[in-house]
């Protein structure tokens, strides 16, 4: 385990999972706490603490919103699920990084959970 | 002898946070106006605060303003509630308002979600977080928009997000709904392919419009003998030579 107390840096996340970074233009030192795992934007909305890093397969503009409303570190979207432009667009303009992973949401889950990220 | 009407039972206004800000009754009205539409309906998420103007506004210029909502599930299901009057749209808003979820809309994030006079005056910034949703299960919705003499509509069925089928992968069949909504990015062809088995429900397209150029770039035919809630309703139960268009 790479991390102290649950904590990473959104690279080292990006580089132990060969994520696809769809927003290079962001910073990706940014601190990740925990992680949280949703396809209703609700529950994001009630349940995620910030600086989560947030998986989901939405791919609408409105996670970007969310995800900023909630101060959240980033987004992965599985199963290689592609943003609309649209959406890249405000996650630049929100400064939200969003990542895409080929892996479904179990084994990327699986993942996070063993680099030693918990849901908090 | 019912005649064709053109409608667009699918228009936000600037009351939704998504909405472009020009979306005010009045140009609504006035946009509507110049396409020769004839009935609309205004359908914000999860509110109903700007109709009574937009109503009053199309009344002036002969159009017919049904009074509805976009209500978010517990499922983030979208569905449209038509209704027949001002007062039971606002019977709806207030069992909406009692199970939408809690917190404050934040502009920043989701855009502002103004009412307005018919003037394009701000009245007031209506501050619940309408882009969220009610814990009411899509069952539940449909069942109060029908207790409050409505329609139920499933909004845009084509569409991944928020649309009925993307959400929980099929119409469950006891769900009751009076209409489905197919969006403007799907053709007529294909969404006779896709949605075959969905054909016992009427089919409507309406333009979801969330800024000025979209109203009206899909609408529906209908045929009644005059615009009004009581003739779509028969339209959609094909009942008493009335129809839909489709």
């Amino acid at each position: 385990m790479s991390s102290e107390e649950g904590k990473m840096e959104l690279q080292e996340i990006i580089n132990s999972l060969s994520l696809e970074v769809k927003t290079p233009e962001l910073d990706l030192h940014r601190e990740v706490t925990g992680g949280y795992v949703s396809d209703l934007l609700s529950d994001v909305i009630a349940n995620s603490q910030k600086n989560n890093i947030w998986v989901t397969l939405q791919i609408h503009l409105n996670i970007i919103a969310v995800a900023s409303l909630k101060e959240l570190a980033g987004i992965i979207l599985v199963n290689n699920r592609n943003p609309d432009a649209d959406t890249l667009k405000k996650a630049n303009a929100e400064n939200i990084p969003v990542m895409t992973s080929t892996l479904p949401t179990f084994e990327l889950v699986g993942r996070l959970y063993a680099l030693g990220l918990r849901c908090r | 002898m019912p005649v064709e009407f053109r409608a667009d039972l699918h228009i936000h206004t600037c009351l939704s946070p998504c909405a472009d800000l020009f979306m005010t009754p009045r140009n609504i009205i006035e946009r509507a106006a110049s396409l020769g539409i004839h009935m609309i309906a205004v359908c914000d998420h999860n509110s109903a605060e700007n109709i009574a103007v937009t109503h009053d506004l199309g009344k002036k210029r002969g159009i017919t303003v049904i009074p509805g909502m976009e209500i978010s599930s517990s499922e983030e299901v979208h569905i449209l509630g038509l209704f027949n009057s001002l007062a039971r749209v606002l019977d709806m808003q207030a069992q909406v308002y009692e199970h939408l979820q809690p917190g404050e809309n934040d502009e920043h994030a989701f855009g502002m979600q103004v009412v307005v006079n018919e003037v394009d005056e701000v009245r007031e910034f209506n501050k619940r977080l309408l882009i969220g949703s009610t814990d009411l299960p899509l069952d539940r919705v449909v069942a109060l928009i029908h207790g409050f003499q409505g329609i139920a509509i499933a909004s845009h069925i084509d569409r991944e997000g928020f649309g009925v089928i993307g959400q929980l992968g099929f119409i469950p069949p006891e769900t009751g709904f009076d209409a489905l909504e197919i969006s403007s990015r799907t053709s007529m062809d294909k969404a006779e392919e896709t949605f075959s088995m969905y054909r016992s429900i009427p089919w409507i397209t309406s333009s979801d419009a969330h800024q000025l150029a979209d109203i009206g770039r899909k609408t529906v035919g209908l045929h009644l003998n005059h615009a009004t809630f009581e003739e779509l309703c028969l339209a959609l139960k094909g009942a008493e030579r009335r129809r839909v268009i489709f």
